[in-house]
């Protein structure tokens, strides 16, 4: 134990060099640069609102804020795991030459897309500027599901990245899992259209718990129950331990299949 | 406080080589259920054990594929043996594959940064060795250029530079020394011999037996991935050159 907290503080700084590197990576050679960050969201909402709107005519209240804020914490998820899940064999080279902490890059890789994923927020504060819906302190609120999301979504990624080492199926397969995810997490429908007697299933996918908790904090500002927070701290540990324990047991074999 | 700055005990190093390769996962239940997995077992190393004394130069000779590059990966800890363990005591440099992570796409400076980094230097460190490194590898008109546009040697000698500015404990030199032109191959010489003065253990893998007669106090011979001899070097270098 002694051990892994000197590499930790040894290696910090590579650890945010490397953070630094992907967010720069992601943007290269494009005009507008990290601006895409909150572009991207910007113009998915406005998309989805006309769509769902105009053709569908949803009633839900506030809709494009509904609709951002699902399309940014389900494309945070989506868009860290499946980096996370490459970042063992696109530094491949590193882990056969040197000693680092390998468990770095997939953290540094679900990391910078928190720091984006926080930028693309800037939004969601500008959209509540121009509608009706009040700024409350309560607002401030918004880090605690976004930590139980991160720290799910770095277990996730732990797990996905010493799978995908031995078995590159994983990676197809993913993108599947991601679009079912998708479809099961109200993101761009209200929750309440899904019947009452499978409304079970909803309340056990976490990212609906985290997306349903940051929509009351933010949208609705009421505070969410302490149940859903037990709920989800108790998914953190899960997840996030079976990420270190199956990283922590594979990856010595790594270096044989790279 | 023990004398000792790498102990080595009872390493084996067992790789399994399947006969086929098995990639995807249907192939691999598929095999499995059938049970038509087959594997070769493939030693590189096999119950190796020594011990290196702290301020000690020792030699590692064998012929290729004998296992000496994976004896100095288990050291450096870049590997995890099968069975056995590797005791180390002081802080280490591993001359093993020089310029891990350069870029060709960055500049002389920010390979040095990010080379230093994964060797596990801080931010601060680098920032202040960052003159001496220029210094030493003689790059200094060309530390802005994008290392694309570098030479092997050149990119060598930043190599060396970077990863001998701190002063290790214990240092891992394999065949490094035998980039570069003769002039910067003395002065890198120099450099691992003024460490050797101030205490530095070093362990020593090398082709050339000439050099390792000359620097090493102690040698192992590999053979197969076995402890063939150790011993004073002139002894196991003679026997050596003997059994060719």
């Amino acid at each position: 134990m002694k051990v892994y907290i000197q590499n930790l503080t040894r290696y910090k700084d590579l650890f945010f060099e490397l953070v630094k590197h992907d967010i720069k990576l992601k943007y290269r050679n494009s005009i507008l640069g990290i601006l895409w960050s909150m572009l991207n969201p910007l113009l998915m909402m406005i998309v989805m609102s006309i769509v769902f709107m105009e053709l569908f005519k949803t009633n839900t209240p506030n809709y494009p804020l509904y609709v951002l804020t699902g399309r940014i914490l389900y494309q945070f998820f989506a868009e860290s795991t499946s980096f996370a899940m490459d970042s063992i064999y696109a530094n491949s080279q590193l882990v056969r030459k040197v000693y680092v902490p390998k468990y770095f890059f997939p953290l540094a890789r679900v990391s910078s897309s928190f720091v984006t994923t926080l930028i693309s927020l800037v939004t969601v504060v500008t959209l509540i500027a121009v509608t009706d819906v009040p700024f409350r302190w309560l607002n401030l609120m918004f880090i605690v599901p976004m930590i139980y999301l991160l720290v799910i979504s770095a277990g996730v990624g732990l797990i996905l990245s010493s799978i995908t080492v031995f078995f590159k199926d994983v990676k197809h397969f993913y993108s599947i899992v991601l679009l079912v995810v998708m479809y099961m997490t109200p993101i761009f429908y209200p929750a309440s259209i899904i019947p009452r007697k499978y409304q079970f299933i909803l309340n056990l996918n976490p990212l609906y718990l985290v997306l349903d908790m940051f929509r009351d904090i933010v949208i609705t500002g009421s505070i969410p129950a302490l149940s859903e927070h037990l709920i989800l701290i108790g998914y953190m540990i899960v997840v996030g331990l079976v990420g270190l324990g199956l990283f922590y047991k594979t990856q010595d074999k790594f270096i044989y299949h790279l | 406080m023990s004398n000792i700055a790498i102990q080595v005990s009872e390493v084996t190093m067992q790789y399994r080589l399947a006969v086929e390769k098995v990639d995807s996962f249907k192939n691999y239940l598929i095999k499995k259920i059938r049970k038509e997995m087959r594997y070769e077992d493939f030693f590189a190393l096999q119950n190796v054990s020594f011990s290196v004394e702290k301020g000690e130069v020792f030699g590692v000779i064998g012929m290729n594929g004998a296992g000496k590059s994976t004896l100095l990966k288990v050291i450096a800890g870049i590997q995890k043996p099968t069975l056995g363990s590797v005791e180390r005591h002081g802080s280490m440099a591993p001359l093993i594959e020089l310029g891990a992570g350069f870029n060709g796409e960055l500049t002389g400076i920010e390979n040095i940064y990010l080379n230093g980094l994964l060797l596990g230097f801080s931010k601060k460190f680098i920032k202040e060795k960052l003159d001496e490194i220029v210094d030493f590898s003689e790059l200094d008109k060309f530390i802005h250029t994008p290392l694309k546009n570098y030479s092997s040697g050149m990119k060598a000698r930043l190599g060396f530079s970077i990863a001998t500015i701190v002063k290790p404990e214990i240092l891992i030199v394999d065949e490094v020394l035998a980039v570069g032109d003769f002039k910067f191959k003395e002065k890198s010489e120099k450099k691992i011999n003024t460490m050797t003065e101030n205490g530095t253990t070093v362990l020593f893998v090398s082709h050339s037996l000439g050099q390792v007669e000359a620097i090493c106090q102690r040698v192992l011979w590999l053979e197969k991935g076995n402890v063939k001899k150790i011993g004073p070097a002139k002894e196991i270098v003679e026997q050596f050159r003997n059994s060719q």
